[in-house]
Formats: structure tokens, C-alpha cells, sequence
């Protein structure tokens, strides 16, 4: 159980749902642990600079999570947290381990501009 | 431009104490953190040794209470933003951050604490995540029944060690001296291992992926000759580096190693600008250390200031 001030994702259908329904989406699938933490909080914190983006998160080990482990972008990930950026329902990024603001900002004006 | 009458640099431990008793002190104040609030605490699984908490408390949430405790007092953050820009040397400092906001204040907090030591070397950054690790409570699991590298001596190497070793195959540590620098009964515990060997006085040069194992270049100190090896996974424990490359071109003094000096009132070379916390030149780092720190740098504002 993640606690974070995220919405999270608990089902493979809410995820479908979400990815089908908005065009800018970012998922930080992970646990409660230190590579992980710092990801969840720069999402928090850049929700509110982004509203155009849908940030969320997603416990590592629910079995909705397999629809983010199983991905091929994901293959040869060893490292938490895996996190995916979504747009019109096509991954366009895909990050495995702690990113920082920085990398994250980089990432978001890279797919989302 | 906006005006404070205090900028805080850094919303770990140091930071979030002096925010508090500044902003209880009525003196406006602005926290600044290129992270998210509450420093390396964020990402320490448990705290078992502050005092208050009877049983351990999660690293994340003693870093929120933080938060919201100097939030209570109207403290106001510029969370996940970078300076771009930093004057310190007159009355007046100023602070310029990457979505080109500019912040003033009579008086100027680094708590700016310190990071994981990177190697830097070829190869770190681009298999991060997909064979280069620095967390065994993250990732040990992704390597069970694997042959791993850990990389470092030092305490957190071999108490990380401890950890993998419930998990992976075989550990060979790669250290650069010819004795380990973690203490002895963790390291006894590791070394004592028969899963584990060292390579002594060796660094790692480059890292390379070669199908699915990783490949590590590593030289031998003594005779500059290099080899190659082969495993699963690297994990990374070298240490911590003070977070203090912005502060080069401001005339902070600091310590060949990057720390701030401060004198015993938390007082850099600076007026008005003083340091709290694991950034400071000093023997012990702690939490309780880094929240006297920044309570000290904050208490002697207070008169200054003629405020409280």
C-alpha cells in the first residue's frame, strides 16, 4: 500500500481507463522505498504546475501492476521505480529507477511539449 | 521579486527546524529545494534514534510532519526548482530559480545536506536502472540468484551487503583499498560470508552491458593494469558528497572537500548567510545534529532581526 498524497491506481481497468481517457499521463509504479519516495513527492509537487497531466502511482506488487512490469519498454528494467509516460494511450517514455526534478521536468517537456 | 526576510536553502532536517522557528518567529521565510522536502530522511526506511518516537518512525513520514509542522507557521516552499542564479555577498541576497522567479531576503539558511557519492565513469548513468543499482531494500530482489558487484568498503557498502546477500548468489566487492573501512563486526559479518571475495585496490574505470550481464573495467591501484569482469548487477556504495557545487562562484568558503565552513554559531565568511546541517564542515552527521544546527542558525537571526 502506497502512502502517498497520489492518486493511485489499483486496477488494470481504472489504468486502461485513465490512459484512454486523457492525452498526457504519468505513472510511477513502485514501492515505499528510498529510490522510490523522491519520485512520488516530484510528481506531487508538479501536479500542480502540469494540470494538463494526470500523475499517479501504482504499488509494485498488486497484480494490476503487471500491466507496467510486462511491458516491453520495461524489459531489462532491474530498478524501482518504473515509470511511465503515457500520451493518446501510446507510451512515449519509459524510466526505471530515482529520477530527479530535473530529469523528470527534462522528461515531461520532452513528451508532453 | 519577492521579499522574505529569510531564503532557506535545502527542506531536509536543518532546513525544516530553522523553518520552523523562524516562521514562528514571525520572520517571513522561504524554503527552496531542487527535491521534494525532508532530504536523505525521505528515503531512510525507519528512524529508531529521534528522540520523541517510541517506536521507529518512517524516514518519509517524519520528513512530511516536518513539512507540515513549519507549513503550520505559514513557511512557504519553492519545491523541485533549481537556482539558476545566487548573490549573497550583499545586504540585500537574492535567489533566482529555473522558471525565472526572483526571491530576496535580508538573510540567507544552506541546508543544503549531501547526496550518494556517483562514480562518474562511463556507463553509470546509462544502465542505471537496468544493471547499475544503489539501493539493495529497492532492488536486491531483482537480482536473486544472481552474481552481483558491490562497489565500495565503507559502512553503508557492507551493511547493503548484508542485505543482497539474503537475496543473490555471489557478491564480488570491489574496493580501492586493501582493507575495508565499514566497522569491523559488519564487516566481519560480510567478509565471512563464502559468497562473497573482494578484489582489493581496484576502481571501476567503466561499465559496459555485453548480452545480459554487466561488465566491469576495473584498474588495480598498484599496478595500473585493468580487467574485465562479468556479472549480473552492480551496486553502488561509495559514500556521500556535500551538495554545494552552486555555491562556486559566491565566495562561501568551503573545505577542499566542499563543505561549508561555519563557526559556532552556524556563521559562514558571509554576513547574513549561515549553514545547518550535513553540508557543514563537521565530524558527526545526524538528524538531531542537522535540527540544532538549523535551530541555532535560526535562533541568531531572531535578534538580528529584531523581531522576536
Amino acid at each position: 500500500m502506497l502512502q502517498t498524497n497520489l492518486e493511485h491506481i489499483e486496477s488494470k481497468e481504472r489504468l486502461k481507463e485513465l490512459i484512454e481517457n486523457n492525452e498526457k499521463v504519468a505513472v510511477c509504479c513502485g514501492r515505499m522505498g528510498p529510490m522510490c519516495i523522491p519520485v512520488y513527492d516530484i510528481f506531487e509537487i508538479l501536479q500542480g504546475n502540469y494540470p494538463d497531466i494526470q500523475f499517479r502511482d501504482m504499488d509494485f506488487d498488486i497484480p494490476a501492476a503487471a500491466m507496467i512490469k510486462d511491458l516491453p519498454e520495461c524489459r531489462g528494467f532491474w530498478g524501482l521505480p518504473f515509470t511511465i509516460y503515457y500520451r493518446n494511450g501510446k507510451i512515449v517514455k519509459a524510466t526505471s529507477s530515482i529520477q530527479t526534478a530535473k530529469q523528470v521536468k527534462s522528461v515531461i517537456d520532452e513528451v508532453f511539449a | 521579486m519577492q521579499k522574505f526576510d529569510v531564503i532557506i536553502i535545502g527542506a531536509g532536517p536543518a532546513g525544516l527546524a530553522a523553518a520552523i522557528y523562524t516562521s514562528r518567529a514571525a520572520l517571513s521565510t522561504l524554503v527552496i529545494d531542487e527535491s521534494s522536502a525532508g532530504g536523505q530522511v525521505k528515503t531512510t526506511h525507519q528512524v529508531a534514534n529521534y528522540p520523541g518516537f517510541v517506536e521507529p518512525i518512517a524516514g518519509h513520514e517524519l520528513a512530511a510532519n516536518m513539512r507540515k509542522q513549519s507549513e503550520k507557521y505559514s513557511t512557504k516552499f519553492k519545491l523541485a526548482a533549481d537556482i539558476t542564479a545566487l548573490r549573497l555577498r550583499d545586504q540585500e541576497k537574492w535567489v533566482e530559480l529555473d522558471e525565472g522567479d526572483k526571491y530576496t531576503a535580508k538573510f540567507v539558511i544552506i541546508a543544503t545536506g549531501s547526496s550518494p557519492r556517483l562514480l562518474n565513469i562511463p556507463g553509470e548513468q546509462e544502465y542505471k536502472g537496468s544493471g547499475v543499482s544503489y539501493c539493495a531494500t529497492c532492488d536486491a530482489e531483482f537480482y536473486k540468484d544472481r552474481d552481483i558487484f558491490v562497489i565500495g568498503g565503507g559502512n553503508s557498502a557492507m551493511e547493503e551487503s548484508l542485505l543482497l546477500l539474503q537475496f543473490v548468489k555471489s557478491i564480488t566487492v570491489i574496493h580501492q583499498f586493501d582493507e575495508l573501512q565499514a566497522e569491523k563486526i559488519t564487516a566481519d559479518k560480510v567478509t565471512m560470508n563464502p559468497k562473497v571475495n573482494i578484489l582489493w585496490s581496484h576502481e571501476p574505470r567503466a561499465f559496459y552491458k555485453k548480452g545480459n550481464k554487466m561488465v566491469v573495467e576495473a584498474e588495480n591501484l598498484k599496478t595500473n593494469k585493468r580487467i574485465r569482469l562479468e556479472r549480473d548487477g552492480i551496486f553502488i556504495f561509495v559514500g556521500l558528497v556535500p551538495n554545494s557545487a552552486f555555491l562556486k562562484n559566491t565566495l562561501i568558503q568551503l573545505t577542499k572537500h566542499g563543505y561549508i565552513i561555519t563557526g559556532p554559531q552556524m556563521e559562514t565568511n558571509i554576513r547574513g548567510v549561515y549553514a545547518a546541517g550535513d553540508i557543514r564542515d563537521k565530524k558527526h552527521r545526524q538528524i538531531t545534529i542537522a535540527v540544532g544546527d538549523g535551530t541555532i542558525a535560526a535562533l541568531v537571526l531572531c535578534p538580528q532581526n529584531k523581531v522576536c
